[in-house]
């Protein structure tokens, strides 16, 4: 089953992605986030949603849905606003869940 | 710990014995279950850690080759030559089972349109600058596809540890004693009844010679 994979953040960041064939969705405002991804994750066409950090943390609880399925998975990452590590700190937030402290990246 | 309400009968008391072993097994199944995942899921974790890292250092660059190919090209010239795409990435999604975890694995499928190659665009009229960010992000995508499948992996994982965590946790201190607690309740309970029983007996065959012989031992 081949699905297509998708970039949703701001138009600086986003720029360049559509070229090399993922999907590039422009969000620019953070209220629109949870809107913009809602549409995205619903049409089951995509099994990877990359979302940059600040809209990650602005669409969290309708990202939240999907943590228990196996598509689409979605991954946030750093835009051209910074690195705001929420990545690293979802990671560690993992493995508190698995282990019940972080054990890795204290 | 609170016994369980039942009747203090020896049926009773086998068929706790036998939930009692099914729920030792259970539990120890579960453990086993528990620290493979953990240990699948530390490596795992430490995994994606690291291309986490490298993903995010690559993804800084790209965008600043961006930002310099933006600074020598006109917006214009610039969005029109990243508009159309000679190619389209996807994803085939499959799954992997790991310790009854659905994990998907992900495989990257590229269908180029034309013979260019990864650039959308004509040279003619666009930087060098430009070249650099497109060919650097499509260098970084095998390793965004794989940081997507880890990543999700991890938290799969993460969920299922917990509830099998909380599995065992219930079973080892909760269920377990109080089976335990309960059987030693009842048969308590039995033998007290017997010894009742017994002084019963002994009392009433005293009486019983008491009343035949007048005679008492």
């Amino acid at each position: 089953m081949v699905k297509n994979i998708a970039f949703i953040g701001d138009s600086e960041s986003v720029k360049g992605f559509g070229a090399v064939g993922i999907d590039a969705v422009i969000c620019d405002s953070p209220e629109n986030a949870a809107a913009v991804f809602k549409k995205i994750a619903e049409k089951d066409r995509y099994a990877v949603v990359y979302i940059t950090e600040e809209l990650y943390e602005a669409a969290q609880k309708e990202i939240q849905r999907f943590s228990e399925t196996a598509v689409p998975a979605v991954i946030p990452l750093p835009g051209t606003r910074g690195n705001t590590r929420i990545g690293t700190k979802r990671l560690s937030a993992f493995v508190e869940q698995a282990v019940g402290s972080d054990i890795l990246f204290k | 710990m609170a016994i369980m309400n039942v009747n203090p009968t020896r049926m009773q008391m086998t068929k706790l014995k036998k939930q009692l072993q099914t729920a030792r097994r259970g539990h120890k199944m579960l453990k086993d279950k528990r620290d493979e995942l953990m240990r699948q899921f530390i490596e795992l974790v430490q995994e994606n850690k690291k291309l986490r890292d490298k993903v995010e250092a690559a993804l800084s660059e790209c965008h600043s080759h961006f930002i310099s190919a933006s600074a020598v090209m006109s917006r214009q010239a610039l969005d029109s030559s990243l508009m159309s795409s000679g190619q389209q990435t996807g994803v085939d999604v499959r799954a992997k089972n790991i310790m009854s975890v659905d994990v998907p694995v992900f495989s990257a499928v590229s269908e180029s349109s034309d013979e260019g190659g990864i650039f959308p665009y004509g040279f003619a009229f666009t930087s060098f600058e430009l070249d650099d960010a497109v060919q650097s992000l499509n260098e970084l995508l095998p390793d965004m596809i794989k940081l997507a499948e880890i990543e999700k992996s991890c938290e799969l994982m993460a969920a299922e540890i917990e509830r099998t965590r909380r599995r065992v946790n219930s079973l080892e201190h909760v269920m377990i004693p109080r089976y335990e607690e309960t059987i030693r309740y009842i048969s308590m309970k039995l033998e007290e009844n017997d010894r009742s029983s017994r002084t019963r007996l002994m009392k009433v065959k005293d009486m019983l010679l008491d009343k035949a012989h007048h005679y008492s031992g």
